[in-house]
């Protein structure tokens, strides 16, 4: 299983720094939520953690070797991603998508394993999309296409689940059922994950841990109770937050 | 998933392949009844029937077999690597550079191996150029490419305006045909027909990664493709490809762009199809138009070039017209 360490990590675009000295290990069985506002550098930090973007300084290891020695189908293998505009709607249908999840793992050359078919059904089946087996990707509507995109991540079948903003185009409903159903999938892999949102609420309600990520390169790094408070909050998105607790839940708004 | 209808395609496909080829060997000034086209084919004896067919016609046909399969290669590679709908074989200007050489050769007086010869020292040295100048940092980027590909077209294209203006009508006579694709002069060696093969297999070789890449680089790369090779491989093949037929039939337009977008609007979106898809129906389109190249307005010829936007004008929107109203 994935076991990623992220230690002493810079990285800076221009002359602007994203995050300076960031240490965090992700063991199998964490979920992980990436919090900061707009620009601060999720979504860059996602791509660095795929081998994207150069370090200035300090490693990125899976399972002991840094991710810029893997081969790119060994560690798209392993890792996968949802990025954050999710998956173009070209001409194909739901079905020629979805098994695309598959190619880091395929062995054929010509034809579809019968191994990769079934998974690939399997994860349109997850996210009630097999009924559109068939269907153009390009009549698709924009929730749709966004459980198409989750679906094929979920084909690959990865260790590490990347997630950059899952909850784009979902409505409230949509988010927390298919955030359930992927977290349930993630579980029962015994695999990890990474979620950037901007959903505070999303994030303590799936993730047990935090990285928040604040400006001039800062970030806290903890457990989503002890790191999602009403100070830290504050300070990381510029503006007063409160939260009201609720039994286990804790609720944030912006005052 | 590879579904019975894209079988269904393929095996049409060649159907039509060897179709368009019995066509052709059947057309032209002296007529050939299809009795005597199997005797004449394979006879040792020297008969005129037998030297039409086997010193004519069927050079002339699989030449054009042979560039029209490379050109439709070459145009859905460039479609993957430029993610342009609108990309064809000679978008980076390799038939500019082709032409340049070609046109020099013709002004010079030269013809046949020696005409090939600076039509492809012409694409070769288009190619690299292109690379060239937008490789300068180190690292390149498609739309760098394009950009100076396309640039770099217009720059051919003002030589051969000057080559064109400034030479004496005669020549005009010859260069016209040769931008235009003309196959009359054309022959293929072994080293065509391998160029083509090692293509087609190479093709189907990598076709999932192209199924890949054309999604965009980003998601390719979290799929597990090394894009910055696949993308070299697929701009040097392409180029090669192109060059080769160029030199062979001169810039025979429509071929590269319109191919490939029938058979996607015929249901072939899967690289796994399309490629060797491309490869039967480049190659039999091109076939089919040349036979009516030489037989439409008999004794003169077109320049094949035409005919292929003739024919593939009209057949391009009928498809596309029949695929929008599903």
């Amino acid at each position: 299983m994935a076991n990623l360490k992220i230690q002493s990590l810079s990285l800076q675009i221009e002359s602007k720094i994203l995050c300076r000295d960031l240490n965090v290990q992700i063991r199998e069985n964490e979920r992980w939520g990436l919090l900061g506002k707009n620009g601060v550098g999720k979504t860059t930090l996602l791509h660095a953690l795929i081998g994207q973007r150069r370090t200035n300084q300090g490693s990125i290891q899976l399972d002991g070797v840094s991710v810029y020695d893997l081969k790119q189908r060994e560690l798209a293998s392993k890792v996968g991603i949802l990025f954050q505009q999710g998956i173009e709607a070209l001409p194909a249908t739901v079905f020629e998508t979805v098994i695309l999840g598959r190619h880091p793992h395929t062995q054929s050359l010509l034809w579809d394993d019968p191994k990769d078919i079934q998974i690939a059904e399997n994860a349109l089946a997850a996210f009630d999309l097999d009924q559109l087996k068939e269907r153009a990707v390009d009549t698709l509507s924009g929730g749709e296409l966004q459980r198409l995109a989750l679906a094929m991540l979920l084909a690959q079948t990865p260790q590490l689940f990347l997630l950059d903003e899952p909850s784009n185009h979902l409505d409230v409903a949509f988010q927390v059922k298919l955030l359930t159903v992927l977290t349930n999938k993630v579980a029962d892999t015994s695999a990890s994950m990474i979620m950037a949102t901007h959903d505070i609420n999303l994030a303590f309600r799936f993730c047990e841990n935090i990285i928040l990520l604040l400006e001039d390169g800062e970030s806290l790094v903890g457990k989503s109770v002890d790191v999602l408070t009403e100070e830290n909050l504050s300070q990381a998105y510029g503006c007063h937050i409160r939260s009201i607790n609720s039994g286990e839940r804790r609720l944030f708004y912006p005052a | 998933m590879i579904a019975q209808k894209q079988i269904l395609l393929l095996s049409s496909l060649i159907v039509f392949s060897v179709a368009s080829i019995i066509f052709s060997l059947l057309s032209g000034s002296v007529d050939i009844s299809a009795t005597q086209l199997a005797e004449g084919i394979f006879s040792t004896e020297p008969s005129l029937n037998a030297q039409v067919l086997q010193e004519i016609r069927l050079p002339r046909t699989l030449a054009a077999f042979v560039t029209g399969g490379l050109l439709a290669l070459s145009g859905a590679i460039m479609q993957v690597l430029l993610r342009n709908p609108l990309a064809d074989p000679y978008i980076l200007g390799i038939s500019g550079g082709a032409a340049v050489g070609a046109l020099s050769a013709i002004l010079v007086g030269a013809t046949g191996f020696w005409l090939s010869n600076a039509a492809f020292v012409g694409a070769l040295s288009s190619i690299f150029l292109v690379f060239g100048i937008a490789n300068k940092f180190g690292n390149w980027s498609v739309t760098r490419l394009l950009l100076t590909g396309v640039v770099v077209s217009a720059g051919w294209g003002a030589v051969i305006n000057i080559l064109l203006t400034t030479s004496s009508t005669n020549n005009v006579q010859s260069m016209l045909f040769w931008l235009m694709g003309d196959l009359s002069q054309s022959r293929v060696n072994p080293a065509h027909y391998l160029l083509l093969l090692v293509g087609l297999v190479g093709g189907i070789f990598i076709s999932r990664s192209l199924n890949v890449l054309i999604r965009g680089e980003l998601l390719a790369v979290s799929l597990g493709v090394n894009v910055q090779s696949l993308r070299l491989l697929l701009f040097f093949s392409a180029s090669v490809f192109t060059a080769t037929a160029v030199t062979v039939a001169g810039s025979v337009g429509f071929v590269g762009l319109i191919i490939p977008h029938i058979l996607r609007l015929l249901g072939a979106r899967d690289h796994r199809i399309l490629i060797p898809s491309c490869v039967l129906l480049g190659g039999s389109f091109l076939v089919m138009a040349d036979s009516l190249a030489r037989t439409l307005i008999a004794p003169q010829q077109l320049p094949v070039g035409v005919v292929t936007a003739v024919i593939g004008v009209p057949a391009f929107i009928l498809i596309l017209r029949s695929t929008i109203r599903k």
